[in-house]
């Protein structure tokens, strides 16, 4: 087991990795979780199955500024096969705000509207969010952290750069579903990659990502 | 009665040029034929040499002379003599022409101060905007602030460097750049701020007077103004110039992987279609070709600081090689100091490192090749933030983010200037 300095790459790709894989397991329109510090981290050689990072990690609900959530996080990149998503467990510790009451809003809203909801460019180039698209901003960083996750690698590290095109897909079900386009930055070949998602959610059941597909890049 | 513009008067006058001190015009009102007579013969006389700037014509209409000040003794005699009334307009024509250019003066300076120090820093700007900004700090600000040429870029944009000096001749120098990757939209807003916080700071904040008093400091705004043209028209995202390459559709060369410093390694790559592409060949880009010259020739450089974001960062070469670099202590000490006195504004946590150990390895980078030139205290920022919002950070955030970079900056630049070499 070989320690490694939180301020280095090694860590901080496999923090991000961790970080997504939270968001897309407890994000959604109310919730937003963005990694806040790296306190430790570990390097583990796994033979025949790969390296394992073990990692302290300090989340931050993006709502709540003095928010601070410990959290405990293993990243299991698996050997050989790069096609394989890295696998991710981690602890929690302590409670997330509760975010019923948004969650809420948002589905009532949503389900409201006479024509689909339909938005592009989040965040616009000043960097800009209106008010009413925060929580899809929200949704595709949950969602966008399902696509990260599975298709990260040691020498990855993906972040949501901008939802380039939304567009609400009215369900039968009492499911809300959004098509998005959204472009990832991955920071080591500092490509800009287009991504379709299709992420249905519900207040109870959370945020799945049903079907994706990465898209060709302009040149 | 409104007196025109002195100035205008005299071009209609056709007064050959000469000071006007002590010189008057008198407001002459004949109440005859016969004064009128007198008067239009004072003109044609050579002898004194005065000069109507309205001419006696009719009754009940006053005449204006301009009597030079030999000749004021020998004009009001006659005036009186004959008994022709008038009056003194202007006293000292030259004190007149003096107080009118000053006026006119402080009329351009305050319609474009109002622009240099109450520019809108909190949002960001076009190119037009921001050189038209610079060009108003440099009137506003005189013997500190000029603006340079450093050369051309591939689709022609100027690539101006801000100067700012106290004096001296060819002095220990620091260099600034922001924007070498146009999608970097906060380091050219922090570039805007914080050439306005060296102009107006200097004789205010010691550590900034300091450095000024025995160093000169450059700061180039945008580095690539093909790119930075290219994300407002096109692609908010561009990162690279412009410039087309032989046999590819693609366009752009990464400037921070074309320097001449392990050129061609790891981190960087030969695709055109590459975000990293780094050119055919080192300082293949104008952009980058200008800075090499300008450094070179200059040849009193001892600190480098390219402004990059994000990921909040300070690094240090060597990026192309995880060898650490000979000064690899003190540079860490440095951007230890710095990421400290940076958190203690608003509480952002960098983190510091050679780039190689912190970010990834880049081969071909600018502060690697000046610290391969001689520069010992090459440093690169990453700004804010750490992923939320990456490229598209929020105007609101920019005045924050310069504002807590300033003191790290400011470490560098007094480390430089108290370890001379």
């Amino acid at each position: 087991m070989e320690e490694l300095p939180p301020s280095h790459y090694p860590a901080g790709r496999a923090a991000a990795v961790a970080a997504a894989f939270i968001r897309y397991r407890h994000g959604g329109p109310g919730r937003g979780l963005a990694l806040g510090a790296i306190r430790s981290a570990c390097r583990e050689d796994i033979a025949a199955a790969g390296c394992k990072y073990h990692l302290e990690l300090v989340l931050q609900d993006i709502h709540d500024k003095d928010s601070a959530v410990n959290c405990t996080a293993e990243v299991l990149y698996p050997l050989g096969n790069k096609n394989t998503a890295p696998d991710v467990q981690f602890t929690l510790e302590g409670e997330l705000r509760n975010t019923d009451e948004a969650d809420g809003v948002f589905y009532n809203r949503i389900k409201s509207l006479d024509k689909e909801l339909m938005a592009k460019n989040i965040p616009d180039s000043q960097g800009n969010i209106p008010p009413e698209l925060e929580p899809i901003h929200l949704l595709a960083g949950a969602a966008s952290g399902y696509v990260i996750c599975q298709n990260s690698t040691e020498n990855t590290n993906f972040q949501l750069a901008q939802i380039k095109h939304v567009k609400q897909v009215k369900r039968s079900d009492e499911y809300l579903q959004f098509d998005y386009v959204i472009l990832l930055h991955e920071m080591v070949s500092q490509e800009i990659i287009p991504w379709e998602m299709t992420v249905t959610w519900h207040p109870r059941h959370g945020v799945q990502v049903s079907q994706d597909s990465r898209q060709p890049q302009s040149a | 009665m409104r007196i025109l513009p002195v100035l205008a008067a005299l071009a209609a006058a056709a007064c050959s040029r000469r000071t006007f001190v002590g010189d008057q015009v008198l407001r002459i009102t004949p109440s005859d034929q016969e004064q009128v007579a007198l008067l239009r013969l004072l003109d044609q006389q050579t002898d004194p040499e005065v000069n109507y700037w309205r001419h006696p014509t009719t009754l009940g209409h006053p005449a204006d002379l301009l009597v030079p000040s030999s000749s004021l003794q020998e004009v009001k005699d006659f005036l009186e003599h004959h008994n022709i009334s008038s009056c003194i307009m202007i006293e000292d024509l030259q004190k007149l022409l003096d107080e009118e250019s000053k006026t006119m003066r402080e009329a351009r300076r305050t319609k474009r101060s109002s622009s240099s120090s109450t520019f809108d820093f909190g949002s960001y700007h076009t190119m037009e905007e921001i050189y038209s900004w610079m060009d108003a700090l440099v009137e506003d600000h005189p013997t500190l602030v000029s603006k340079i040429q450093l050369g051309q870029s591939y689709e022609g944009r100027p690539l101006y460097v801000l100067k700012f000096s106290t004096g001296g001749s060819n002095r220990s120098a620091i260099w600034l750049d922001t924007g070498i990757h146009s999608r970097e939209w906060i380091t050219q807003a922090v570039g805007i701020w914080t050439a306005s916080k060296i102009a107006t700071g200097y004789r205010q904040d010691p550590s900034l007077t300091a450095v000024l008093d025995s160093m000169d400091i450059f700061l180039e705004i945008i580095t690539n103004p093909d790119g930075f043209a290219f994300t407002h028209s096109s692609d908010r995202l561009w990162r690279k110039t412009r410039s087309l390459s032989a046999g590819s559709h693609c366009v752009g060369v990464d400037l921070n992987r074309n320097w001449a410093a392990g050129f061609g390694g790891s981190g960087s790559s030969s695709d055109p279609c590459s975000e990293l592409y780094r050119g055919p060949y080192a300082h293949s880009e104008r952009e980058v070709q200008a800075i090499v010259d300008f450094i070179r020739g200059h040849g009193n450089v001892k600190s480098v600081v390219s402004i990059h974001s994000y990921s909040q960062m300070l690094l240090f070469p060597y990026g192309y090689k995880t060898a650490p670099a000979p000064d690899h202590q003190e540079l860490n000490e440095v951007a230890k100091k710095a990421v400290s006195d940076l958190a203690a504004v608003f509480g952002t946590k960098y983190s510091y490192g050679s780039i190689a150990q912190t970010i990834y390895i880049a081969a071909g980078t600018t502060i690697d090749w000046a610290y391969e030139s001689g520069v010992r205290y090459s440093f690169t920022f990453e700004l804010r933030d750490s992923g939320r919002h990456g490229f598209l950070l929020p105007s609101n955030q920019i005045i924050p983010t310069a504002t807590e970079t300033w003191p790290a900056l400011l470490d560098i630049m007094v480390h430089a200037l108290e370890h001379p070499y």
